[in-house]
């Protein structure tokens, strides 16, 4: 298969990014997305190193590799972060960029690729962006305040089987940033609701659940994310499927936490 | 020369980690708060040990390669974590978790450190459960458990296919609140590039922020090395694409001893190779072989058409299969460990019996499994498992048995390490996948978990005090002093060489060619004819490397490629060393399987009297031949006996 990439280049978080078109060829079905960007990093160093063999079509203002986030590439760490043909992780529906496959995509096509596009994101190269805020967000009240040792025995509290169920759904959250990255208003709403209905959900997150959704939710706005309007575009681009209903309970939790005060 | 001293203690087996805790020295609260440890990884053992130790009091720093410490490789771990409960009154106990342990290594694991990993396995299911992990449960709101490789008991804790991520996320969680209290300041997106030692002692890192390309300078009291294993030294593997063995390496240069290096664990279960422009091999978890029964045609000319693609698995009626597993090992049969499960597969498919256009694969099928528990119970088991192998090969194992191939997975070598976890640096911890103590040849499923949060909440906290104990009156680390300095000139002069190089052929391909050279001379069978040529190639190729590679981009700026680079000069080394090993090791022992020595029915035929120790390697010098250091591996408690999974 053949493609035309039109990818985004940009030096560093200050320099202005502009897009770069290339063209990678025979590319088999079974290759990866990332895969088929590691094979025109291949050709854009191979251009640098001997101009006259290599020709990957770049004669523009950065040539080089591009750079951009991955690391386990099977869909876990949420490393992988990109925008391609307008959409977060592109146009599959639950799954992360690195589980893409270039059978998803028509021979001959063009395909645009950008990095999470979020003021809560600042890009520090290429497609490579600044997703530390969400670790702010975690500390923030993201655990349960229990130190190493001293703890019950693990079935000391029975959990009911659909309980734990649902606190796991929203538990599978890989931390990759879509949800903000997708939603217009720049929201980080999903993320946070995942983690604080997650740990709502059972005996041993409930006893400081208030004090959480309160923590978690005023780091986020301090940190330039923006609020939900209930569009569930997060939902849809999610690739772990996690749904607004966890959002519903992060309200509840943040009303319940209102009243106390 | 420096002697091994293991530092194991006297008595009973269950008395020594009880009888060590009471003998070794603790640092009082006033103190901890004067001391810095600095933390190199943030997977299992080093979120843990970050934040165990800043919970005690410590000021730690802690380091990782990625954007954010959640994304460490134990978050990929699938299938689970082992624990002595007994909670399914199968008759299980600590010792028996021991010795399936000491048994499934093949008696190449130090007695006493996997007694005490048994030992402590039952608290760590108690921590992530206070921690809100969302272990499964039954119906009765109590956990549930499901069974491994290698043991006949039900003891493995999971979080449906991804139990590595939600432990993982509970030790993230325990960190971030430690960073929230002040306790730990976290460094990600910095790589370690060497260990700073002054008057022989560890004392600090030198490490490159990968943000701006900048070198820094950290101090610290002690460093606790979590950096995980070397095992894409074979460039294709089941490892993240950033896992790397350079932070253990850089204190193996400076004189910290590798154990046993040529322990690498090959993976049963993985998906086939498709082709060369595939980056790496994606695993399929182990708790598979459950309910899926592993199978190849008996019949080489119904082989001979699925390689052609001319029938597919399902049309070969039930009588023409070999489910060789379950034929060689009666006992086990698909559950047998992963070393023993993989040579069975090669042996297989050498054969001939392969099942896909490679000749590579055997089935996975679980058909059996549909027929006996019904669709629904079995996709509530292992469902992510199946969309994810249905989304890389597009075909759907509801449909088609699956298709797997051994693959490179673990890595059971490491620093080599006392009863304290310490290096033979002073000063310098090694846990978990970084260290070598704990799963000898060969580990168990479910078993990397249950070390990595052994290690990092209930024994590095415990020991480290020891040696701290006698240090609380220095003073911080100095990192003006001129060993920092010089380390400092060292890193930046081995940037500047390999930037300088400007050849005409890419990192990837040089980390390829080495790939090539592993799997084939270094993988799943080893002679001493192979060995030989291999370390002859890799010498070759790293001297190659040193004159003609191209490191594209600047320094002081974010440059992936620098940071391969970095990576695969160290894994040209690390290569090397593991066929070092693999060449002095003439017996065969779990996943280290020497052609010269086996069976008549091919299994390992290990060599007790000539090879029961641990090979620690000591560094001599760029070029040099390592010096080999033995440390004899004696068995009190457990009976060594040939491994047998067949009755």
């Amino acid at each position: 298969m053949n493609f035309t990439l039109k990818v985004w280049r940009q030096r560093d978080a200050k320099s202005k990014g502009h897009f770069e078109t290339y063209q990678v060829k025979d590319i088999s079905e079974g290759t990866s997305f990332l895969e088929m960007m590691d094979i025109l990093n291949e050709q854009l160093i191979g251009e640098k190193i001997d101009p006259v063999s290599f020709d990957a079509g770049c004669h523009g203002k950065q040539s080089g590799p591009v750079s951009f986030d991955h690391d386990c590439r099977e869909g876990i760490c949420g490393a992988c972060s990109l925008y391609i043909n307008g959409r977060a992780h592109g146009p599959e529906s639950g799954v992360t960029t690195c589980q893409l496959y270039m059978r998803k995509f028509k021979d001959g096509s063009t395909i645009t690729i950008e990095p999470w596009r979020s003021r809560g994101f600042p890009v520090i190269k290429d497609l490579v962006v600044d997703r530390g805020a969400y670790d702010k967000i975690l500390q923030a009240g993201g655990f349960i305040s229990v130190n190493t040792g001293g703890v019950p025995d693990a079935n000391a509290i029975p959990i009911p089987k659909k309980d734990a169920d649902e606190s796991m759904d929203a538990a599978a959250c890989v931390g990759c940033g879509a949800c903000a990255a997708t939603c217009k208003n720049g929201s980080a709403m999903l993320f946070v609701a995942a983690r604080v209905s997650s740990l709502a959900l059972l005996p041993q997150g409930k006893v400081e659940g208030a004090r959480r959704a309160k923590a978690m939710v005023a780091k986020m706005d301090e940190l330039g994310f923006g609020a939900c309007t209930n569009t569930r575009a997060c939902e849809m681009e999610c690739p772990k499927h996690i749904t607004v209903s966890h959002i519903a309970r992060l309200n509840r939790e943040f009303l319940k936490a209102k009243f106390k005060d | 020369m420096t002697e091994l001293i293991s530092k194991v203690p006297e008595g009973p087996l269950e008395l020594k980690w009880s009888k060590h805790k009471a003998d070794i020295k603790v640092v009082s609260p006033a103190n901890k708060r004067k001391m810095e440890i600095i933390v190199i990884g943030t997977g299992l053992g080093g979120a843990s040990a970050a934040a165990s130790l800043g919970e005690l009091g410590y000021n730690v720093k802690v380091f990782c390669i990625s954007d954010s410490p959640r994304r460490a490789h134990s978050i990929a771990a699938q299938g689970g974590i082992n624990a002595a409960k007994n909670y399914q009154n199968d008759n299980d106990s600590v010792y028996r978790l021991f010795y399936d342990t000491i048994k499934g290594g093949d008696y190449r694991s130090r007695e006493a450190n996997v007694y005490r990993l048994a030992e402590v396995s039952n608290n760590i299911i108690d921590q992530c459960v206070a921690q809100g992990v969302p272990f499964a449960r039954d119906y009765g709101g109590l956990l549930d458990n499901r069974s491994f490789g290698g043991a006949q008991v039900s003891r493995t804790f999971y979080a449906r296919g991804q139990t590595g991520q939600q432990l993982l996320l509970g030790a993230y969680a325990a960190l971030n609140r430690a960073v929230a209290n002040g306790k730990v300041k976290s460094y990600p997106r910095h790589e370690m590039l060497d260990l700073v030692i002054i008057n022989g002692e560890a004392k600090g890192i030198i490490a490159r922020n990968l943000t701006n390309g900048k070198i820094e300078r950290f101090g610290a009291h002690a460093v606790v090395l979590a950096s995980g294993g070397y095992g894409n030294t074979y460039f294709l593997s089941t490892n993240a694409m950033n896992s790397n063995g350079s932070a253990a390496w850089q204190c193996y240069k400076k004189g910290a001893f590798f154990a046993n290096p040529c322990f690498a664990q090959i993976h049963p279960t993985c998906i086939p190779i498709h082709g060369d422009q595939q980056s790496k091999l994606t695993l399929m978890s182990e708790s598979l072989r459950n309910d899926g029964r592993i199978w190849v045609p008996k019949k080489l000319e119904d082989a001979k058409k699925l390689q052609e693609g001319k029938i597919k698995g399902s049309q070969i009626p039930e009588e023409d299969r070999d489910y060789y597993l379950e034929r060689r090992y009666p006992a086990f049969g698909n559950l047998v460990p992963r070393d023993v499960a993989s040579r069975a597969a090669k042996e297989r498919c050498d054969a001939g019996y392969g099942v896909n256009n490679t000749g590579k694969a055997v089935f996975l099928d679980f058909q059996d499994a549909f027929k006996r528990l019904g669709r629904e119970v079995v996709d509530a088991r292992y469902g992510n498992l199946f969309d994810m192998y249905k989304e890389i090969t597009d075909v759907d194992p509801h449909d088609e048995p699956m298709m797997i191939y051994p693959a490179i997975h673990y890595t059971m070598g490491g620093l080599w390490v006392d009863y304290n976890l310490m290096t033979t640096i002073p000063g310098l911890y090694a846990i978990g996948e970084a260290n070598f103590s704990d799963h000898g040849g060969n580990r168990l499923g479910a078993s990397a978990l249950m070390q990595g949060l052994a290690d990092g909440y209930f024994i590095l906290p415990y020991t480290i005090g020891d040696y701290l104990a006698s240090k609380f009156k220095e003073p911080k680390t100095d990192t003006n002093a001129p060993e920092f300095e010089a380390a400092e000139k060292a890193v930046q002069a081995k940037i500047d060489k390999l930037m300088n190089i400007k050849g005409k052929k890419t990192v990837d391909a040089f980390h390829k060619e080495l790939g090539h050279i592993m799997w084939e001379y270094v993988g799943m069978a080893r002679n001493e004819a192979g060995l030989k040529k291999a370390i002859e190639l890799i010498q070759a190729l790293k001297k190659e490397f040193w004159e003609n590679v191209y490191v594209a981009g600047e320094t002081g700026v974010f440059n992936q490629e620098l940071e391969k680079a970095l990576r695969v000069a160290d894994f040209l080394e690390i290569g090397e060393l593991m066929a070092r090993d693999a060449l002095d090791r003439n017996e065969s022992c779990g996943g280290h399987f020497r052609e010269e020595m086996q069976t008549e029915e091919g299994e390992t035929k290990r060599d007790d009297e000539n090879y029961m120790y641990v090979a620690a390697w000591e560094y001599k010098g760029d070029n040099v031949k390592p010096e080999l250091h033995k440390e004899p591996l004696k068995f009190e408690f457990a009976h060594v006996a040939t491994r047998n999974y067949k009755d």
